[in-house]
């Protein structure tokens, strides 16, 4: 299944966040979006799970989602967004119910999703026990167990700190190299970006437009930590957006 | 700075500064704080720098609420007053729950039913007693309206502000994983509004305590209120003692009660 967005902008009263966005998510590929604070970004993906609605234009879905999908459009956020009253097997379980997926076949799927997390020995753990990336781990196996057509992930890494991201990008390229995803992967870091990201969409500050589509063609699962060519690529995207950065910074905040 | 061996500058222990502003608090002391109020009463009424008219002697309260005990009289008054309490409060506190829910989620209820509960608040209920007789009868009907009402009030408005205090990205979580409006509501809105609730609830029953003994002095022949309303007018104060003592042991009792409820359902707190 591919996402396909036309025409699409926005605004908030008179307040222009995006200003014509035509995108195409194809499937089995990483899709980065950088660009400033305040870009809309962040509102751009929340218009392709369906959460927002963009005042013109169009989110078109292309094909029909796999047969087994329970959430096609799944969303991972920066905060994790979990139930702090329920366990980890709870807040998996949260998503699993409402298709009424229950008992061994609820605890078949949560295995599974937690054992491709390394999670399998903190089932029973509550959110508060758990550290901010092991907080991430749970939303990706939430995620994960409702088979998603296309994942939107809004700066997933963003709450964590700089070691904690590194081991969590291992795991995503991993689990991205067992079984590939469609995902659209929002950030503000240009490192998540050259490392997870297929092709890399650079927006402008506001109103957010699209300044250029940058295309990696290296494998994920060849990709490391300060690989020069990797560096190369993210000294130009900085470029890229440098002076727009620094313009976005000096805006007032609009409230 | 740029001398920094210098033989002249004398070492000196930085000075603590980051004490006090986290209180805690030790068991005994709340305990030792009641024995010393009641060792004073004590004292002074037997030494008589506390003359017998002003307060009476707390062994004495203690033998008055041994007699009432012997004589199966303060069971007698307590059924009678906790069933109202239970029956008043239940009604009161879950239909306060259900309308505070129906608040925090709908715009309509919201807009027509909050400046009505604004009005309704302040009102004294107990004013409203006479008209509670006309509507639901002279005997147990107006009291557990009376219990429920005041009760009513402040629970919506506990409760609608906890619905608003429900993390928003929660709820927007729910809403990504397509979950039904109703689970969202009973696995989402519910549970993040239950800490909101509680503490609004022991309010609530702290004020049906009081319109408790209020209805009960307006006319009852057993019941709490009506065994301290007729030790007061016989200027029995032991007896009138006796009773404001049963009352703060039940509000005692009632505020262990959530504690307990709290340490249970909010164990997820941090």
């Amino acid at each position: 299944m591919d996402i396909r967005l036309s025409g699409v902008s926005h605004s908030y009263d008179d307040f222009e966040v995006l200003r014509d966005i035509s995108l195409e998510i194809p499937s089995g590929r990483i899709v980065c979006i950088v660009g400033p604070s305040g870009c809309g970004k962040s509102t751009l993906l929340r218009f392709l799970g369906g959460l927002e609605k963009p005042s013109h234009g169009e989110v078109l879905q292309i094909g029909a989602p796999p047969s087994d999908c329970l959430n096609p459009l799944t969303y991972i956020f920066q905060d994790f967004a979990l139930l702090p009253w329920r366990s980890v097997r709870g807040n998996i379980s949260l998503v699993l119910e409402d298709h009424g997926i229950r008992g061994a076949r609820a605890d078949g799927i949560i295995a599974d999703v937690l054992a491709r997390t390394k999670l399998s020995d903190f089932a029973k753990a509550l959110p508060k026990q758990l550290s901010g990336g092991m907080k991430q781990r749970v939303a990706i196996a939430r995620a994960l167990a409702v088979n998603p057509a296309v994942m939107l992930m809004d700066e997933p890494l963003s709450a964590l700190d700089s070691q904690t991201r590194e081991l969590l990008m291992d795991d995503l390229v991993s689990l991205w190299t067992r079984t590939p995803f469609t995902a659209v992967y929002v950030t503000h870091n240009l490192a998540e970006a050259v490392r997870l990201g297929h092709s890399i969409v650079v927006m402008s500050r506001r109103p957010g437009e699209i300044r250029e589509v940058v295309h990696l063609d290296k494998p994920l699962d060849q990709r490391q930590y300060g690989d020069t060519d990797l560096e190369e690529k993210q000294k130009y995207l900085w470029q890229l957006m440098r002076e727009e950065a620094r313009a976005a910074d000096a805006e007032l905040v609009h409230v | 700075m740029s001398d920094l061996h210098s033989p002249s500058t004398a070492a000196r222990q930085v000075t603590f500064r980051g004490g006090g502003f986290a209180p805690s608090s030790p068991r005994w002391i709340g305990v030792a704080v009641f024995a010393v109020l009641l060792g004073l009463a004590e004292l002074g009424t037997r030494q008589g720098w506390i003359s017998p008219l002003t307060l009476p002697r707390p062994s004495d309260v203690l033998l008055t609420f041994q007699e009432l005990y012997a004589s199966g009289l303060l069971w007698a008054h307590l059924s009678v007053s906790l069933t109202r309490l239970l029956i008043g409060a239940a009604l009161g506190a879950s239909l306060g729950v259900a309308t505070g829910v129906l608040i925090g989620l709908f715009s309509y209820v919201r807009a027509g039913l909050v400046p009505l509960t604004a009005a309704l608040f302040p009102i004294p209920k107990i004013a409203l007693l006479p008209l509670f007789v006309i509507w639901f009868g002279i005997d147990e009907g107006s009291k557990y309206a009376l219990i429920a009402f005041g009760t009513f009030t402040p629970t919506v408005v506990a409760t609608y502000g906890a619905v608003d205090n429900v993390d928003r990205s929660l709820i927007r979580m729910g809403q990504s994983f397509n979950l039904s409006w109703f689970s969202i509501v009973r696995k989402i809105v519910l549970p993040g509004a239950m800490p909101g609730i509680l503490s609004g609830l022991r309010i609530s029953l702290a004020i049906a305590i009081i319109l408790l003994v209020a209805a009960e002095m307006l006319g009852a022949e057993y019941g709490i209120g009506a065994y301290i309303l007729e030790a007061g007018s016989l200027y029995d104060l032991e007896r009138l003692f006796a009773g404001v003592t049963i009352l703060s042991l039940l509000g005692i009792t009632m505020s262990t009660i959530i504690g307990q409820i709290e340490r249970r359902v909010l164990s997820w707190r941090q």
